[in-house]
């Protein structure tokens, strides 16, 4: 292992995002998988294009699965479809930029880790809030209301969401600096060496780690125990004392901070951003968490990892213009024959 | 920002409580400024060097902020004392505004088809020279959608189907019409039934692998279905044209008189002088004749033993199958109808437009049909009707809000703030009337009387 600078995977990433933006207007932003390398290698060293597309596709699955578990969580709580998730994503994706900008531009700060941390830390912070204030505003009023009044609201609010933004911080992509360039080489192959990037090391252990914390908030501690009482009853459950609306709102900050941390990384990650980048990775997010069981925690990240690892797969062997379709695909599959998921419990229809 | 603060038991003397309004105001101006914060208080900009550098705007996020605060402190102090008065005392029913309102309700639907049959003439005598922009942006795009709208409350509201994906039948019904009529050089008038036909089919063929699935994950599904079917369209481009679409598609014609100039043209064959005006007003009243179809067969169809059984299957699945109605080839059937009806419009919609692209079909055009047909009130036509014309036309009268550059300064462009208002009125409309704006359904079956129920009583869009 010898850490190198990683110009050439760059000028590659750059590249493909510039060749994309001139084939397909903003207004459909596609998640771009990791996708930089591999695709054009052919033949030489099956094995290294088959660990790269491996790596990569784990990065952006675990982007996918921390999106995917505000879906997940939601749901199994107030079981709605929150589809201003997404957008909630993208918002946050922006409060880091503003973030980034105010501490690397306005304060000079040198210590890239450090920035990324603050970074995080306070679009955490914000998404949770405008989150809280969504649910507030626009879910709370339509509890116990017909079925269909929170879908509709939420789509409301997911184009309110991007409009916002669209008005507020205009239409053109935004792009930051490269941050964390640093590559490690793993294997090397003849004229193809498998890398993987500190980003990417960061992506994974961060996701870890947020995994391990809220599976252990939710399994183990009382705001836990509470959530699960919601789910399964929320008239009894406030019987025996669960403040119900507390629970459910903190079910959104919770989806919101771990959306934020998503959205960090995303940013991280390619650099660029958009106001309508919420909407695919939104709804392969949900992919995901439909994927692994909805409901379900690790399933979600396991759904997300999948999803990820599909679509890169995917456009590495078979076609990079058709791997939303694959995507979608795959969720259509799942929820005919397989409605519960991976790790779901299967639904039972009381006459 | 109604909700912006914790819940307070409300109390019991209805005095405005000016402490409480004035607390409730801090804390509202709190989360606001924290809320508005970080994408009003600065904005992203683009410099020479291509870098990105931030602007701060704090007065405008202060005006925000002051204008919000002001109206949480209003609502509280005014508005709030006013509903609880109302409510310990609830006026009196006034005999003649009841009178007004039920005859209202009795008169509306015919003035309102009367009005929507004489409005290109009224629009062409009110105002001459913008009549062909009156016409076809709000006649004729409001048409298209309510028409849309029907076709999915057939889905939605009769068989209680959660469809996300509608408009990728519309784009069957688009791109067949432009295709066959590109390739083949067939006319508007064959084409239509025939992209009808198709769309139906694909109704049928997306049907099939949903029939066991319902609520959430049908419409998850169907979203996905028509994210693919776009998605399609964009990437193989040897046959749609991609992103760039199709253009040149040939116009409708009266039965094989073209609308030009020629001598064998519109204006020439019936002695008029020639005017554009000619095909936007066809062209309006072809979509309100398959507008007016649609209902028709709605409508209809409803008295017959399919539509009975699709309102049987909404209420109760398991009940239905176990009375021995088909429910898979009842699901087929409403899918195929609500799709026949897109495809129509698809192919009108091409024919008007003379050129279409994937553009058209992404996932929030099947996001505004299905919110005009829940904001109706799924079960009331007219309610359709009218949400269509409130969502599409007061998009559209974005467009022409100029005056307001006086207000604002001239770079204030209103036409930006069109989806703004769109989703922020979705979402206000849902907090007003879950129900739709007509909350009342007529049961197509009923027991000596016809009676109107409370919309909650039946299970409009469950899947």
């Amino acid at each position: 292992m010898r850490p190198t600078a990683a110009a050439p995977l760059l000028a590659d990433e750059i590249l493909l995002r510039i060749r994309n933006e001139a084939a397909a207007p903003p207004a459909d932003a596609r998640f771009r998988a990791g996708t930089t390398r591999g695709a054009s290698q052919g033949a030489s060293g099956r094995m290294e294009v088959f660990v790269q597309q491996l790596i990569n596709g784990i990065t952006l699955g675990s982007i996918y699965g921390l999106i995917a578990i505000g879906y997940t969580m939601v749901f199994g709580i107030i079981g709605m479809v929150n589809f201003a998730h997404g957008d909630v994503f993208m918002v946050s994706a922006f409060i880091g930029l503003i973030m980034l900008l105010i501490l690397t531009s306005w304060l000079g700060m040198a210590s890239v880790a450090l920035a990324l941390l603050i970074v995080l830390i306070v679009a955490m912070v914000f998404t949770s809030l405008v989150n809280w204030v969504i649910e507030r505003v626009a879910y709370r009023p339509l509890r116990g209301s017909f079925r269909l009044a929170p879908l509709i609201s939420a789509i409301g609010m997911s184009i309110f969401l991007s409009n916002f933004v669209q008005v507020t911080q205009g239409p053109r992509n935004k792009s930051v600096p490269p941050l964390l360039q640093d590559v490690i080489v793993i294997m090397e192959g003849n004229g193809y060496d498998v890398t993987i990037s500190y980003r990417q090391l960061i992506i994974w252990s961060i996701t870890a780690v947020l995994l391990a914390a809220f599976w252990y908030l939710v399994s183990k501690t009382s705001l836990g125990r509470a959530q699960r009482a919601c789910e399964q009853d929320q008239k009894m459950a406030a019987l025996v004392g669960v403040d119900v609306d507390r629970t459910i709102s903190i079910t959104f900050i919770i989806g919101a901070a771990l959306a934020a941390v998503a959205g960090t990384m995303y940013l991280m990650y390619y650099g660029v951003v958009n106001f309508s980048d919420g909407f695919v990775p939104g709804i392969k997010a949900f992919t995901a968490a439909v994927l692994g069981g909805i409901g379900s925690l690790p399933g979600a990240v396991i759904g997300g990892i999948l999803i990820g690892l599909i679509e890169t797969m995917w456009s590495a062997y078979f076609s990079i213009d058709y791997k939303d379709v694959a995507a979608f695909a795959v969720l259509a599959i799942t929820l005919i024959f397989l409605p519960q998921g991976l790790l779901g419990r299967p639904e039972v229809e009381k006459v | 920002m109604a909700a912006a603060v914790p819940d307070i038991a409300v109390p019991h003397d209805v005095r405005p409580n000016f402490a409480r309004a004035l607390r409730d105001g801090a804390i509202t101006a709190a989360i606001a400024f924290a809320l508005l914060l970080p994408l009003i208080g600065f904005k992203t900009v683009q410099n020479m060097r291509n870098e990105l550098e931030l602007e701060t705007r704090f007065p405008l996020l202060l005006t925000i902020v002051a204008i919000i605060t002001a109206a949480r402190f209003f609502g509280l102090l005014v508005i709030e004392p006013w509903r609880e008065r109302r409510a310990l005392h609830p006026p009196a029913p006034n005999a003649t505004l009841t009178a007004a309102k039920s005859a209202f309700a009795n008169w509306f639907t015919p003035f309102a088809i009367g009005f929507v049959a004489v409005y290109p003439i009224l629009v062409m005598l009110l105002v001459p020279q913008g009549a062909l922009k009156w016409i076809d942006n709000f006649g004729i795009q409001i048409l298209i959608y309510v028409m849309l709208g029907w076709g999915l409350n057939i889905v939605v509201g009769l068989a209680g189907l959660l469809d996300l994906g509608y408009v990728a039948f519309y784009a069957v019904g688009a791109y067949s019409y432009s295709l066959l009529a590109k390739e083949f050089g067939l006319s508007f008038w064959i084409l239509l039934p025939l992209a009808g036909c198709l769309s139906a089919f694909w109704g049928i063929l997306l049907g099939f692998p949903v029939l066991r699935l319902r609520g959430d994950y049908l419409a998850i599904v169907t979203l996905a279905f028509g994210e693919i079917i776009r998605l399609i369209l964009i990437n193989w481009v040897s046959f749609t044209g991609g992103y760039a679409g199709i253009s040149g598609i040939p116009r409708p014609t009266v039965f094989g008189i073209p609308f030009n100039a020629n001598e064998d043209g519109f204006a020439a064959t019936f002695g008029l002088e020639f005017s554009p005006i000619h095909r936007t007003l066809f062209l309006y009243y072809v979509i309100l004749a398959l507008a007016m179809v649609t209902a028709y067969v709605t409508i209809r169809l409803r008295q017959l033993p399919v539509g009975r059984a699709w309102e049987a299957l909404r209420e109760d699945e398991i009940a239905c199958r176990s009375l021995g109605i088909n429910t898979t080839s009842t699901k087929l059937t409403a899918f195929a109808m609500g799709a026949m009806f897109a495809g129509f419009a698809g192919s009108f919609f091409a024919a008007r437009q003379g050129f279409i692209s994937p553009e058209s079909f992404t996932f929030l055009e099947s996001a505004t049909i299905l919110s005009i047909v829940v904001l109706g009130g799924m079960g009331s036509m007219i309610g359709v009707a009218v949400a269509a014309v409130a969502m599409i036309g007061g998009t559209e009268i974005m467009r022409e809000l100029d005056f307001l550059k006086y207000i604002f300064g001239a770079d204030f462009d209103p036409t930006q703030y069109r989806m703004l208002l769109f989703g922020f009125a979705m979402v206000l409309i849902m907090i007003w009337k879950p129900r739709g704006l007509v909350g009342t359904r007529e049961p197509s079956a009923f027991l000596r009387e016809r009676r109107t129920i409370l919309g909650s009583f039946v299970k409009e869009g469950h899947g």
